[in-house]
């Protein structure tokens, strides 16, 4: 498809159809994002609502379908108001920062084989890379509002998205050991076997799987880890003095980190897009050109479903839990799950030098 | 000029102006994300130079930790700006002889005949395949072993310093003793301050 795009344009100079191509991977990747944010939002209160017996937003058309719709337009029209003596720059700024690397990362995302914006061959420390900047937009936005409450949210934010990134960077490291490679795609790939779920890493790689999981919840700061908004002690945390199409950014950037969180752990430990059905289905029905082969196949539905999962998980986690303290979020990131991913570093690392079957032989 | 030295000379640009800023901007918040900055677009010059491994953990460690605990105590800290430039000229010979040394010292070790065309050609462009990390590792863990392990012990070594010197001996049991409950008096517990009102255009 490219390729005939790249003829059509032809007449044109050779930098000018690469870059109109690149932009447009951009808005077939952010677009689709964009829109399964704000849907996003209107699952989590739908998710929640059942979950407390309560039907949730169902006025703005058919069953509440259009409510993010009615939202977003909302915020647009809404006033932004800058705190007194705040420093407009950086109050601007904080926003954008925390959105950039945020969209950032998914430049090296793959949705299935070959299916990539960008297939550079470290895109996990890429990704590594663009998730640690996030903390920049919450520390300048608590900064610049010139408000303690918003002062005391993003410190305490800021501790524990540098905390957490520890054990999750740990938790990479041992999927880098199992899958001898940073290329997602790679990653994916080396989790393909005849065993179907059983070679997918999160079996060899349990502990760190679920550590992963837990500190991408914390990196998130969503419950029960959102002690940076705190609405009972400190109101809204970072973003209390933000309003109108400034706040909505924060939003967009937590929901699409969310997203990428629940997508990355579906590529390193829940195989990405191969099917579940190897080792169970015949492999005759499963390649092919048909539709049921399409279907039961590996494919981007899998890796999709597998995505929805773990965004269900993050909203049932939210009607669950009650707040950690924070101490006990402290105690938890440091003595809990970086000794436990240490240990399983060596126990994966083990696992790969004696071949220990059915994933590394 | 192609793409790459645009690419190149944009990047320079900015890092030799956030360094710039570093120094110069009144506010040390602002000094700090000029800092930020600064390491960001050396990432970039990095990984124009193929050594994306380098460029990213640069990012991870020093924009991703070390910066954002710099901040922290930058923005924590109630910093006088009238104090500080208060010794700016009785400082400045010194100051002055001291970047004279430090610029004299630069140019001996590093200067342009050490760094020509000649003694450091431009190196050859890697296959797609060629991966920096992966040369990074194999390096690093034959011919340097010895040196990267005596630096992880030197550093392991420096935590634990860190931890003894900081540690706070926690007392043991958290119960109270009744008689010391019945004997508080206020005096011991509230100490009552007076302050005046705050100035409101403060």
């Amino acid at each position: 498809m490219i390729e005939a795009i790249e003829s059509a344009l032809d007449f044109l100079p050779a930098g000018l159809v690469t870059l109109i191509i690149i932009v447009g991977k951009i808005l077939v990747l952010v677009l689709p994002l964009m829109g399964a944010v704000a849907y996003l939002t209107l699952a989590e209160r739908k998710v929640i609502g059942y979950m407390q017996v309560r039907i949730g937003p169902n006025r703005v058309g058919p069953r509440g379908l259009l409510q993010p719709i009615a939202d977003a337009v909302k915020l647009m029209f809404k006033e932004t108001i800058f705190p007194a003596k705040a420093n407009r720059f950086l109050f601007i700024s904080g926003p954008i920062l925390t959105l950039a690397p945020a969209l950032a990362a998914w430049a090296v995302v793959p949705f299935d084989d070959g299916l990539v914006i960008s297939n550079v061959d470290a895109s996990l420390l890429y990704i590594l890379a663009m998730t640690s900047l996030g903390v920049y937009g919450v520390i300048i936005a608590g900064w610049a509002s010139n408000s303690k409450y918003a002062f005391l949210g993003a410190l305490r934010s800021a501790a524990q998205i540098v905390s957490y990134e520890i054990a999750m960077g740990f938790a990479l490291v041992g999927v880098l050991v199992a899958a001898g490679s940073l290329n997602l795609g790679e990653i994916v790939e080396a989790q393909r076997g005849s065993l179907g779920i059983i070679n997918w890493y999160m079996i060899p790689l349990l502990p760190l799987f679920i550590v992963y999981f837990i500190a991408g919840v914390a990196e998130t700061n969503r419950a029960p880890f959102d002690v940076a908004e705190g609405e009972s002690e400190i109101v809204a945390g970072f973003h209390v003095e933000y309003s109108s199409m400034t706040f909505s950014i924060f939003f967009l950037a937590e929901y699409a980190n969310m997203i990428l969180i629940a997508l990355l752990t579906a590529l390193m430990f829940l195989g990405g897009w191969l099917s579940p059905l190897h080792g169970v289905l015949p492999a005759s029905l499963l390649e092919g050109e048909g539709v049921l082969a399409l279907l039961l196949g590996d494919g981007i539905h899998w890796l999709l479903a597998k995505t929805s999962f773990f965004l269900f998980l993050f909203l049932w986690f939210r009607a669950t839990f009650p707040r950690y303290r924070y101490d006990q979020i402290m105690r938890l990131g440091w003595k809990i799950f970086i000794p436990i991913t240490i240990v399983w570093l060596l126990v994966a690392a083990a696992m790969v030098v004696w071949k220990i079957g059915p994933w590394f032989n | 000029m192609g793409l790459e030295s645009i690419t190149f000379y944009i990047f320079s640009a900015i890092l030799v102006g956030s360094a710039v800023l570093v120094v110069s901007l009144r506010n040390p918040v602002f000094c700090a994300l000029a800092l930020v900055l600064a390491f960001f677009t050396s990432a970039g010059l990095w990984i124009l130079l193929e050594a994306e491994f380098l460029a990213l953990t640069l990012i991870l460690v020093y924009v991703g930790a070390v910066m954002v605990l710099f901040l922290f105590v930058v923005m924590m800290l109630d910093i006088n700006l009238a104090v500080l430039r208060e010794g700016f000229t009785r400082y400045l010979p010194f100051g002055l002889g001291v970047a004279i040394v430090l610029v004299a010292q630069l140019a001996l070790i590093v200067g342009p005949e050490h760094f020509g065309l000649e003694a450091m050609p431009k190196p050859e462009p890697h296959a797609a395949d060629y991966s920096n990390t992966k040369e990074i590792g194999r390096v690093l863990y034959t011919v340097y072993l010895y040196p990267f392990e005596l630096a992880a012990v030197i550093l392991v070594v420096a935590i634990i310093a860190a931890i003894s010197l900081t540690l706070r001996r926690r007392r043991k049991k958290q119960t109270m003793t009744p008689e010391d409950q019945v004997n508080v008096r206020s005096k011991d517990r509230v100490r009552l301050v007076k302050m005046a009102s705050g100035n409101k255009d403060e």
